[in-house]
């Protein structure tokens, strides 16, 4: 199996999973227990809090725990209108976030807060004047994602940090995808607020966290024991939040090797499928990307197909069509972008990892070309496609 | 999420290809709902289809659904074809997922609009079709689903 969905998910390392098992078979305590035994499982929390803080420069005590980066995304949004300002609120984001952001905005929109959605450029970039006009008194947050997941954008977050300084307004930024990918310094850019997940970088499902800056209030989110500092209760997830630790660690400590390697792939990988490949178009910024992203869309045909076929010679990969979402519509990301709808469904994201070969990646692409042929060869859009080049 | 059925006629379609001088040609669907299908028909002067093509922009079952349809109309008459219902494609599929059925509904769609051409080309009226929808691949944005 050739697994190219690491945005997707990623596979646990063993080094993180060594990390986790004593705390389900040795040091199985409840953190919040008074015995000697159950300090180990609260020296792992503290411990792997320091990991994480330091994969983005942050004090250990401004990390809180959650249970995914979809909950930490709600929290971020949902806190800023109780604490700062209530109903009546305006919170500004953006039309390429992730639905943790877009639905979560969309239930305040309905509970009473105005919500501003600006737009991005082709290349999915947000626009920064539209940005700061949309700026006004009620404006309590500013919730940008630092890259995107789909098309693999890294947005100007150092800009959008000192807008949200200049006018007083706190800025979240969604950073799933990035964390552990680039590097991120929340001082040098302004985040107040910032949302990880420990399954992307080689971790654990199940593990989330927010950076919260020192200072900035953050409301209660889940009530009961106390945990999180009285901010998130429940019994930590112990054995998760140390592997999520162990994968910050490593992933900082690998970053800038790893990043340069995986570049260097994804270059290979794109100027073969653009050597290779006729009728594609690369979506996301060329540059101003993640470095295991490559997303493209192939014309006249659609991307549930190409998935089914990458499947049946053992490829994962992933697609923004609609019949890989269970809607009707394509991605959202690709439409703000600009993409036509039938451009949309022919949509492929490959997203490598550090153990991806070019081996794997010839093989890629070698299968892509038969079956987007195999696919064009059946499709009635690249027969009318044909049919009008040969009459012109 | 798919039937061995659906999973066999999407790797393996039957039927795949243009007719030349067909006897009725029909496309429905549209690009941004993400599928389009096109069947060919050649009828013989018995009013039996003696053999069909297709063409489908669309996803698994989309083709799925293409394939299948196209296997229950060979070699039936066009009374006969009429009868092969959106339904009787699914069932045929050992059935398909809730979000995908409008591709079925859309097989049986692309075959009554071939059956409508064939009837305009050749003068004739066939008892129960009515007027498909029409070629939409340009311009309908609305798209539905079951």
């Amino acid at each position: 199996m050739i697994y190219l969905d690491n945005a997707a998910t990623t596979k646990v390392s063993p080094e993180v999973l060594d990390a986790m098992i004593p705390f389900y078979t040795e040091d199985y305590g409840n953190a919040s227990s008074i015995y000697s035994f159950a300090q180990k499982s609260a020296l792992a929390i503290s411990n792997a809090r320091k990991q994480i803080a330091n994969v983005i420069g942050a004090d250990e005590n401004e990390i809180y725990f959650t249970g995914s980066g979809t909950e930490s995304d709600n929290w971020a949004l949902k806190s800023a209108v109780e604490v700062y300002k209530g109903t009546g609120a305006h919170i500004i984001t953006s039309a390429i976030e992730h639905h943790a952001i877009l639905h979560t905005a969309e239930w305040l929109g309905k509970n009473g807060c105005d919500i501003t959605i600006i737009g991005v450029d082709k290349d999915g970039v947000v626009d920064l004047a539209e940005l700061e006009n949309a700026i006004r008194k009620e404006t309590v947050l500013i919730s940008i994602m630092f890259a995107n997941n789909e098309i693999g954008t890294i947005q100007p977050i150092k800009e959008i940090g000192e807008i949200a300084k200049k006018h007083g307004v706190l800025f979240h930024t969604d950073a799933v995808q990035a964390f552990g990918q680039v590097p991120i310094d929340v001082n040098e850019l302004q985040i107040d607020l910032l949302s990880a997940s420990a399954h992307k970088l080689h971790g654990p499902k199940g593990v989330g966290m927010l950076y919260a800056r020192k200072g900035t209030k953050i409301a209660s989110f889940i009530h009961g024991g106390g945990q999180e500092r009285k901010k998130r209760s429940g019994t930590e997830n112990v054995a998760g939040i140390a592997g999520f630790g162990k994968a910050a660690e490593i992933a900082v400590a690998t970053m800038q090797q790893r990043s340069e390697r995986e570049i260097q792939l994804r270059d290979y990988l794109m100027g073969e499928i653009e050597r290779i490949i006729p009728y594609c178009r690369l979506n996301g910024h060329r540059v101003q990307r993640l470095p295991n992203n490559a997303n493209y869309s192939f014309e006249f045909i659609e991307g549930e197909s190409m998935l089914l076929m990458l499947d049946v010679e053992g490829i994962c990969a992933s697609s923004g069509s609609a019949c890989t979402s269970g809607s009707l519509d394509p991605s959202h990301v690709l439409l703000a972008i600009g993409l036509k709808h039938e451009t949309a469904h022919g949509s492929l994201r490959l997203t490598l990892n550090h153990e991806t070969t070019t081996e794997e990646l010839d093989y890629v692409v070698a299968n892509l070309e038969k079956i987007i042929q195999k696919l064009r060869s059946m499709s009635p859009l690249y027969e009318d496609f044909n049919n009008k080049q040969i009459q012109s | 999420m798919y039937t061995e059925k659906v999973l066999d006629h999407f790797n393996n379609p039957r039927n795949v290809g243009e007719i030349e001088n067909p006897s009725g040609v029909g496309t429905v669907g549209n690009a941004t709902c993400g599928d389009i299908m096109r069947i060919y028909l050649d009828i013989d002067e018995n009013g039996i289809i003696r053999d069909v093509k297709f063409k489908t922009f669309g996803c698994g079952a989309a083709v799925a659904t293409s394939s299948m349809a196209t296997e229950l109309v060979k070699g039936k008459t066009v009374q006969e074809a009429l009868e092969v219902t959106n339904v009787a494609v699914m069932e045929a599929l050992d059935g398909l997922p809730a979000v995908k059925v409008h591709c079925s509904l859309l097989a049986e769609e692309a075959i009554h609009a071939a059956l409508w051409d064939y009837a305009e080309k050749a003068g004739i009226v066939i008892e129960g079709l009515e007027k498909p929808k029409g070629d939409i691949h340009e311009g309908e944005t609305e798209c539905e689903s079951e």
